[in-house]
């Protein structure tokens, strides 16, 4: 209980840390602290397989991937500019958009039929790692994604597989340099373009 | 010692909010996406209470998911910065508006 409230203060407070800094590398020490906190929380809710790829798919490769296109981007070339201010304009009808939708969060969390989590017989304290009978362990989810859930799992390599591809061609070396002999940037430039003329 | 679900479902949804509002506000697209994967993690955070709650792994699964899609959407997402940057030297959302349909 008093572990929840510690998490859950922790958690908006370095989400609301992270939006507000000027920053970015700022922004991303906040997301760091608010990832590290939420697998402390699905610790709580007994999701142990998913608090450790919380830390390590989150906390060690996204974030990272931040951390890498920031230091690319500000390398030589300073902060970025930045346009006007564009938060008085919009002022007024955010706050009524994120007044409406409060509304609607306490209705419906007063409303719907939310009972208290019950305790569960499985649970183990000797550490469920590799226990295929007890939820939320490596076991658990593992049974659950190689047979009842396999059409999630295939999702999933499809959608990792369109994301390398997108990447590739959006930011590959657009403008390669010259380089001696047969020019192999050039020639990975061509192949790229036509890649993009069959898919269209 | 047990925590109702509500209470997870009303900081999932502060925490959505928190990133509704980061979207909304901010200039720097890398600030917008991080403010997204606050969305994501809210969302995810509703997923496990509820597969919690029904002592069911679907929702596991589901999460499961989820994190792959953010990391797909991060990954494109900032190859976009890039790709804008090395164009136009300039990340500002407002200020890249030549893709106005």
């Amino acid at each position: 209980m008093i572990a929840f409230y510690a998490l859950a203060v922790v958690l908006i407070a370095s989400a609301i840390f992270t939006v507000t800094q000027k920053s970015p590398v700022y922004s991303v020490v906040g997301l760091l602290v608010n990832f590290i906190t939420l697998a402390a929380l699905y610790f709580t809710l007994d999701a142990e397989f998913l608090g450790v790829i919380q830390i390590v798919v989150y906390s060690g490769a996204i974030l990272m991937l931040f951390v890498f296109v920031i230091a690319l981007l500000s390398s030589g070339i300073g902060p970025f500019s930045e346009g006007p201010n564009r938060l008085p304009r919009i002022a007024l009808p955010a706050l009524l958009a994120t007044l409406a939708s409060f509304g609607f969060l306490a209705f419906g969390l007063l409303h719907a039929p939310l009972a208290p989590i019950p305790a569960h017989a499985s649970a183990s304290t000797l550490g469920a790692v590799g226990n295929a009978n007890v939820f939320g362990s490596v076991g658990d989810f593992g049974v659950a994604l190689f047979t009842v859930q396999l059409l999630p799992f295939e999702v999933t390599a499809f959608v990792l597989m369109v994301a390398v591809i997108g990447v590739v061609l959006i930011a590959g070396d657009a403008a390669p340099q010259q380089t001696l002999g047969t020019h192999p940037a050039k020639r990975r430039a061509r192949e790229r373009e036509s890649i993009v003329k069959v898919l269209k | 010692m047990s925590v109702d679900l509500a209470n997870y479902v009303a900081l999932s949804g502060v925490m959505f909010f928190v990133g509704v509002a980061g979207v909304i506000v901010r200039r720097n697209p890398l600030i917008m996406l991080m403010a997204i994967e606050l969305m994501f993690n809210a969302a995810n955070l509703a997923l496990v209470a509820f597969a919690r709650a029904w002592v069911a792994n679907a929702g596991h699964v589901f999460v499961f998911l989820v994190i792959t899609v953010a990391a797909a959407e991060a990954a494109i997402g900032l190859a976009i910065v890039v790709a804008v940057f090395r164009r136009a030297k300039n990340v500002d959302v407002d200020e890249v508006a030549s893709m106005h349909g």
